[in-house]
This record gives C-alpha cells, structure tokens and sequence, in this order.
C-alpha cells in the first residue's frame, strides 16, 4: 500500500517538475509581455527532437542536451523578434492567436525538418529502475526532478542577484517605471523568449527519454503548462512551481486511485474547482481593477 | 445583409460541382458558430478556448438522440441545443466570473473534459473512431445531395447573422459593448453585467451546438476531433482573423481559414507550415482583422 502511494507521489514528482519548467517558461514571457505563448509547448518538442538528432548524428550526450537547449532557445528568439515584437500594441486575443499560429508554423516545420514517427532518447544513466521504499524508480525520473531543482535554484539567484535578472523583475513589475530608470525593456522582451525556450527544451530533454518525443509532443504539454502556470497564479514564480508539481501529483493520484483513462479530466476539473474559489490562482496576486 | 443574401443566391453560380458545394457548406457551417462566438469574443470580449467543446456535444447529442432513441432528426437537433444551453447557463456563471486568461484557461479545460469524456465513453459514442449519424429528414423528406444541404445551411447562416445583427443594435447589445469597455463603468450604468454575459454565452453555444447538429447530420459520421482543443482554436482564430466586432468578419474570417486548408492539399506537406504563417502574417500586419482593416482602408480611399 506505502510503496504504491510512493509510487504515485514518484511519478507524480516526475510529471510536476516537467510542467513547473514548462509553467515558469509562460510566466516569464508574460511576465515580460503580457503574452501567453500557445507556443511554449513547441519548445520543449524542438528540445526533445533537437537532442534525438543530435544523438544520432554522433555527439555525446552533454553535447547534444546543450546542443538542443540553444537551438529551442535561437528559435525562441527569432519569435519574438519575427513575430511577437512586431505585434506589441496589439489586442491580448491577437498576440494569443499570433502564438498559436506560431506553433502550427513550428509543428509543420518540425515534420519538414524531422519526420512524423515517435523518437526515443536513451535515458542518462542507465533504465535499471530503483528500488525505494517499496517502489520502483527509473533513474530518469530523479534525473528530472533533481534538475528541476538545479534549474529552479540556478533562476532564483539569477533573479535575485544578477543584474540582467533584476531587470527582469523590474519590468514584470512596472513596465513605464523600469524604461525611466534606463532598463531596456525591448531587450529584456527578447532575452524573455529565449529563457523561456530554453527552459521548455531542458523539459523536452529531461522527459524524452521517458514519454518519448515526435512533432506533435510539445501539444499537451503546452496546454499542461498552461494549466500549471494559471493554477499557481500566472506570472508568479512560486506559483508556476507550486502549479506544475500540484498538476502532476493531482493527475498521477487520480490516475491511479480513480482512472487513468480520465486523469487529465480530474486534473482540469480540479483546476476549475480552484479556479471558481480563488479567480486568481493560488499564489497569485489578487488583482482589483482600475476604473 | 443583402449583400449577404445575394452572395449565397449568386455563390451556386460559380459552384462547378460538388467538391466546391461540399466546401461551401463547411464554410456556412463554420460561420455559424463564428457568429455566434464573436458575439461573445468581438462584442462582449470574453474569450472561450472551449466552444467546439459546445460543438461537438451538439453534433453528438443530436445524433444520439436520432440513432438511439428514434427522435426525428427536427426535434433531436433543438432538443441536444437545448441540453448544451442548460450546460452552458449551469457553467456558465462561476466561468464567466474569471478573467482574460483565467476565462481562456477555464474555458479550454471545459472544452477538453468534454472531448476526453466523448472519446473514452466509447459504449455510447464510439469512441475514437466516432459514430455513424442517422440521414437528415425533415417531415418525412430527406434531406440529401449538396445542392440540397447548400440551400438549408445558406438559410440557417442567414436567420444566425439577422439574430445577430438584431441583437447588436438591440438595448443587450449596447449592454454588451458597454461590459466590454469597462465592466465597473457598465455595471454603475446599471447594466446587470453577469447576467448579459451568461446570456451571451449560452446563446453562443447554442449557435455553436446547432451548427455542431447540422455537421453532424450533413457528413453523415462524427468523431471526437469535432470536440477538440484544435478546433476550439481554429473557431476563434476565424473570428479573430476576420475582425473581431464584426459580424460579416466572422463569416469572412470562417470563409477564408475553411478554404486555405482545401486549398493547401495541393502542397500537403506544407500545409502546417504555409497555414501558421498565414495565421502570423495576417495578424501582425491587420491586427483588427480582415474585414475592419477593409473597411477603414475604403473608407480613406473613398474620403
């Protein structure tokens, strides 16, 4: 009974680290822009399949993984100086549908560029699962949730400390007040997709070798990073973390103590539910209108 | 309007054979739901990400109720509308309380319960591989050929933009726009801003519901990609592309993004590609939409 639960909670921890890294990629570009990238979940595809190709073009694996961060994160860049820039002072209905066009754009390239078969990644050390307390553990799996850390960890002092990363923040706050006081908001814009890019290819990485990858990957994961941004409150960094994690637990216990055919209806009806009670997610900032 | 009537009398005059009727009538059918959705987006501005959502619980309903339970097709298609409004008004309020992205991210998840429970309830619906649909008769007479279909979606397209258009000018629609401006503004007016919001969205998903019916009946066969997050996208990227606000945008909007696909399987790999970046290009260069950035650019012409 314990080491089935631990089981839950492992797989859980697993799927939640990757939506919290995709869930931080949608806050920090809306924090940047206003913006919700529909396209945030092409990213972390371009990372999965970047890292497949690479592999199998003969680069050792650390290697490749940065070899398909910085490609994901080249192409977030190009987004938003091609594309996202070009349309600031438009509708947020507009810039939405901009970004879902973009992600049509991507998957349609990817299947040029690849193929439309489901590609396996060879997981970092080894598939001998682990035994612990009762379950069994894929190395891969602590692979994903230790990175996570390392990656949360290494954001954290980014924005803390780092000047580049205060300016961030800045902006995120108050736009106007950041431009008087000399932080260049068009370049903090930029930069904003090309963080977020690489943060969703790390995911894309991390789970390849688990859920396997293809063009169309990156769909529902998108849409699970959405959900977990908006259930921890979108643009809160906390929120993304406490979101993806909650999203994975809640979908890996409902799977298997309800059904897993319907684990994702559970997820999102459980959003809903946390949606009617708190309008602005959990650790979101309640927001009052400006007349 | 007349402009409208004219162009489904005159449009059979350039339809060659059927391949172009068939497309004509996804195109009226996909206006339908556009019109009614920019009521919602364009005119009251609450997005949904979850009306095929609406659509497909239309479509199978009306089908349902047709191949299981032996209901005429005319009663099956306003009683499965009727279902999807008591659905609609019971979600509703609590949805509608949220906003801009909170509303995008409630309205998607509804869209995607409805599809994931379609496609796992396969005993009743098929499943996956969807379920074939009774003809359509209206009172004894069956409804087959294109030409046929043609006439009754054009006139069903018809009656959804007059309701429309009558609804905007009406004392609601006013009250819509008003809640669109500002919410506070309206509500201090005395505009009883819940209610005109839920009333839009039910009605919405009524239009969306009926045409999900009519679909359904026309092809003959429903699956659950009727029901599914990419075609919630594809119903408000047509209103957005064709102009928010605007009624005839709707139906261009719902024109256009039918016929490019048709018209990319000549380059069937590109389609994805060539289709994203129309979707870009169009909204960053006419950020209003098609029709609006028509009309100013004749009106300046014309000045």
């Amino acid at each position: 009974m314990s080491g089935q639960w631990v089981q839950f909670l492992a797989s859980g921890l697993t799927a939640g680290s990757i939506y919290a890294l995709v869930a931080l990629g949608f806050s920090i570009i809306f924090n940047a822009s206003r913006v919700i990238n529909f396209a945030q979940g092409e990213f972390v595809m371009i990372g999965g399949m970047s890292a497949v190709s690479l592999v199998a073009a003969g680069a050792p694996m650390p290697l490749a993984i940065a070899g398909a961060v910085a490609v994901a994160a080249v192409v977030g860049l190009l987004l938003e100086r091609l594309a996202v820039g070009r349309a600031r002072s438009a509708d947020v209905v507009t810039l939405i549908i901009i970004t879902i066009g973009a992600s049509i754009f991507l998957r349609g390239l990817a299947q040029l560029v690849w193929d439309k078969r489901i590609h396996a990644l060879a997981p970092l050390s080894g598939d001998t699962p682990i035994e612990f307390f009762g379950a069994t553990i894929l190395p891969q799996s602590l692979w994903v949730i230790g990175v996570t850390i390392v990656i949360v960890a290494a954001l954290s002092w980014f924005f803390r400390r780092t000047l580049p990363g205060k300016a961030m923040l800045a902006t995120a706050c108050n736009r106007t007040a950041a431009q008087l006081v000399g932080i260049e908001v068009r370049t903090v814009l930029f930069a904003s997709f090309g963080l977020a890019a690489a943060l969703g290819a790390a995911a894309g990485v991390l789970i390849a070798p688990i859920t396997f990858t293809s063009y169309e990957a990156g769909i529902m994961l998108g849409l699970k990073g959405f959900a977990a941004a908006i259930l921890g409150g979108i643009g809160s960094f906390p929120g993304a973390i406490a979101g993806g994690l909650l999203l994975g637990l809640l979908e890996s216990l409902g799977a298997g103590y309800v059904s897993s055919a319907y684990k994702d209806v559970i997820a999102f009806l459980i959003i809903l539910a946390v949606l009617f009670v708190r309008p602005d997610g959990i650790l979101g900032a309640v927001r009052s209108e400006r007349v | 309007m007349a402009a409208l009537a004219l162009v489904i009398v005159l449009a059979p005059l350039v339809l060659a054979n059927d391949y172009f009727y068939d497309v004509a009538i996804l195109v009226g059918l996909n206006a339908i739901v556009c019109v009614g959705l920019n009521l919602l987006i364009g005119y009251a501005g609450q997005i949904s990400l979850g009306h095929a959502g609406f659509f497909g619980l239309g479509a199978y309903g009306s089908a349902l109720l047709c191949s299981r339970y032996g209901v005429p097709p005319l009663a099956a298609l306003p009683l499965a509308a009727a279902g999807v409004a008591v659905l609609a008004f019971a979600v509703g309020r609590p949805i509608l309380r949220l906003k801009g992205h909170y509303l995008a991210m409630a309205t998607l998840g509804l869209g995607v319960i409805v599809s994931i429970v379609i496609a796992n309830e396969d005993r009743i619906t098929g499943g996956p591989d969807g379920m074939a649909v009774p003809p359509f008769t209206v009172l004894g007479h069956l409804v087959q050929g294109e030409q046929a279909w043609y006439w009754l979606v054009g006139a069903c397209l018809f009656v959804a933009v007059w309701l429309a258009l009558n609804l905007i000018e009406s004392p609601a629609g006013r009250a819509l726009r008003a809640l669109h401006g500002s919410e506070i503004a309206a509500e201090v007016v005395g505009i009883d801003s819940a209610r005109r919001k839920l009333e839009v969205f039910v009605l919405s998903a009524v239009f969306a519901a009926l045409a999900g019916g009519l679909t359904a009946f026309y092809s003959g066969f429903v699956t659950p990609d009727k029901a599914s997050f990419l075609h919630s996208v594809e119903l408000v990227t047509m209103v957005v592309f064709g102009g928010m606000a605007s009624t005839f945008g709707a139906v261009v909007g719902a024109a256009v993004l039918t016929i490019l696909p048709q018209a990319l399987t000549a380059v069937r790999e590109y389609e994805m590609v060539v289709f994203g970046a129309v979707m870009m290009a169009t909204m960053i260069f006419f950020p209003r939409g098609a029709v609006p950035t028509l009309e100013s650019w004749l009106r300046r012409r014309s000045s």
